[in-house]
């Protein structure tokens, strides 16, 4: 009895105090990935063919902060291939593996399954056949055409799965992933056929579809830019409803919360970054899956933390991906979503064999 | 004043009715017992209070109020549930189950405050879960996990509590522990409590008062000793039983009957 005592005073102790402070921890996380997010958009920014010191790159950075101004001892060929060439592709890889994170977050929290990842209910093969019927056209619109195709035919496929699944102002949940399923093999079955009528545009299509970020220029970051911003902190606004989401749609209700609206919500913000992420990069793998459980294994369940711990962690595990990507056989370069899932999966299973016990 | 009155309510699935007709009172600090055959509608009663499905006909107040014009948020002010059996997510640890209790009182951009807080240590320390609030729920037993809803609910800070068969799958210490929690904190707190049961026994200790439910319609309702008897028992369970006061407190007990002989003499 003395022993049950001591432990419920020690048990009432804990509540007041571990979990603020365990709580301030998950921040510090986050300030650190947020950090460790910087460090990695500099140290990649500064590899490549030709060799910039890291330093440098600080230096020019700053030199473009307002307030700031640093005389430059770099020639203007360096800050050319930085601004130009290096930076705004490793930002986009950084925006599209946060988006693909963020996305795979929120589809395997709405799902309440582990399996699920941004390409669930439909966005990749409705990209992939947007893309694919981009190719076909003259090589002088395709640059505009892709990516326009690509987000247009994603949101479409989502919407079209989202329009069967729908059963008056109710989504079943399971339907809708039947009904992704199902769609999904049906344009995948198109994109096939156009495949392997392709003939010398295939190469291009291959990578695209695997993913790459070899053409990157400015507008793209600046077109996507937006969509993923502001799906992302709309999702973030939601991270208390998404853990009250996991005790089911019967209680998170009985609990307060307007089910129906959320799903509505945060199926559409996740699917618009997914859609935003691939239209000019294709359809990265891996990433929207594998990362949010490595967050989930180390941080735990609760997605105020988990959302934006994965926002940046995803944003810096494709950056190195991508950098490894152009660099280990430069010049020829690898489609980074073969990169993901090389570098990710043994990471991950060695998280798995770690921790071993329950991980969602 | 009442603090829950459901008014010649019915309540079904489409076009499906289960429930119809339904007229029900309970005040502050008063333990209802909804009682019934398996399909007789003992869920539905606890699914339509909470909105989560939609009225057929009649109305609902809570604390005076028309549910059916309340919004989500308010009503799980005002009604707090403890779910049947209900699968829990196993990497949160418990008392991070029992803070989800505080959702209807969060706005979007608010964060649980040092009130939040203590008011979860208050319900965890009324329900005996202090000990085990670090835990993960995949850890837990069905018996601390019943502990756990009933946290969760009380973190509400509700007026009214609804409970789903609150002893299914729990051994006769646990159901007794279980009830015996329940009925205090609806003492103490002066919460109506309204708990569809299955053990009749049970029922009969526990409960103030009773409903019996039989084919979606109430067969009757009053103090257990004016609801349960030989002949109701046989009318809506279909049970041939004995029902004889409790020797210690002359509640009506129910004991089945049995002749393992099949009418030969024999054995007594």
């Amino acid at each position: 009895m003395t022993v049950e005592l001591l432990k419920e005073k020690a048990g009432s102790l804990n509540a007041d105090t571990v979990y603020p402070r365990r709580w301030r921890s998950r921040w510090y996380a986050i300030i650190g990935l947020a950090l460790l997010l910087v460090a990695v958009i500099a140290v990649t920014s500064a590899i490549g063919s030709t060799h910039i010191a890291v330093s440098t790159i600080f230096q020019m950075l700053i030199g473009k902060l307002p307030f700031f101004a640093i005389t430059p001892d770099w020639s203007s060929t360096l800050e050319t291939i930085v601004f130009q060439i290096r930076l705004p592709r490793v930002l986009l890889a950084g925006l599209v593996g946060a988006a693909l994170a963020v996305a795979g977050t929120t589809y395997q929290g709405l799902f309440r399954n582990p399996l699920a990842d941004p390409y669930l209910i439909g966005v990749a093969q409705g990209a992939a056949l947007g893309a694919v019927i981009g190719f076909q056209f003259p090589a002088s619109s395709q640059v505009a055409a892709i990516p326009l195709l690509a987000f247009t035919g994603a949101l479409l496929a989502v919407a079209i799965v989202y329009a069967i699944a729908r059963v008056g102002k109710i989504l079943p949940m399971t339907t809708l992933i039947l009904a992704g399923i199902a769609l999904g093999a049906f344009l995948a079955s198109i994109t096939s056929y156009l495949l392997i009528s392709a003939g010398d545009k295939l190469h291009g299509i291959i990578a695209w579809l695997l993913g790459t970020f070899s053409l990157t220029s400015w507008s793209q970051v600046i077109t996507v830019l937006p969509y993923i911003t502001v799906g992302t902190v709309v999702i973030w606004l939601y991270a208390r409803t998404l853990n009250v989401m996991q005790l089911g749609e019967e209680q998170a209700q009985q609990l307060g919360i307007n089910v129906e609206r959320v799903k509505l919500i945060l199926l559409g913000a996740a699917t618009l970054i997914t859609a935003a992420a691939v239209s000019f990069c294709g359809i990265i793998g891996f990433v929207g899956i594998i990362v949010p459980h490595a967050m989930r294994l180390i941080w735990g369940p609760d997605h105020r933390f988990l959302l934006p711990l994965a926002t940046f962690a995803g944003a810096s595990f494709l950056i190195l991906a991508d950098t490894v990507a152009r660099t280990v056989l430069a010049p020829t370069e690898i489609p980074v979503g073969v990169i993901t899932a090389f570098l990710g999966a043994p990471f991950f299973l060695y998280l798995l064999r770690q921790k071993k016990r329950a991980i969602f | 004043m009442y603090t829950l009155r459901l008014n010649k309510v019915s309540l079904g699935y489409g076009r499906r009715t289960v429930l119809r007709d339904i007229t029900l009172e309970a005040r502050p600090g008063e333990l209802l017992g909804i009682i019934g055959p398996n399909g007789s509608g003992k869920s539905t009663l606890i699914r339509g209070i909470t909105r989560l499905i939609s009225l057929g006909a009649g109305e609902i107040f809570v604390d005076g109020l028309n549910v059916a014009s309340l919004g989500r948020s308010n009503l799980a002010r005002l009604v707090a549930v403890v779910p049947q059996n209900a699968a829990l997510p196993e990497l949160f640890t418990a008392f991070e189950i029992v803070l989800m209790g505080r959702t209807p009182h969060l706005g979007r951009f608010s964060y649980e405050s040092e009130k939040d807080l203590a008011i979860v240590r208050q319900a965890m320390a009324a329900t005996q879960t202090t000990a085990f609030a670090e835990r993960r729920v995949g850890e837990l037993s069905s018996g601390e996990k019943q502990r756990l809803l009933i946290a969760r609910a009380l973190a509400q800070e509700p007026k009214i509590v609804l409970l789903d068969e609150p002893t299914a799958y729990l051994d006769i210490n646990y159901q007794i522990e279980t009830l015996r929690l329940v009925h205090q904190l609806c003492r103490e707190q002066n919460l109506v409590v309204l708990a569809a049961l299955h053990d009749l026994n049970l029922a009969a200790q526990f409960c103030d008062r009773l409903a019996m439910l039989k084919d979606g319609k109430i067969y009757c309702q009053g103090t257990p000793q004016v609801v349960i008897n030989r002949q109701a028992i046989k009318d809506v369970y279909g049970a041939d039983v004995c029902v004889y006061p409790h020797p210690v407190n002359d509640l009506p007990t129910t004991l089945v009957v049995f002749d393992k002989n099949n009418g030969k003499p024999g054995q007594k």
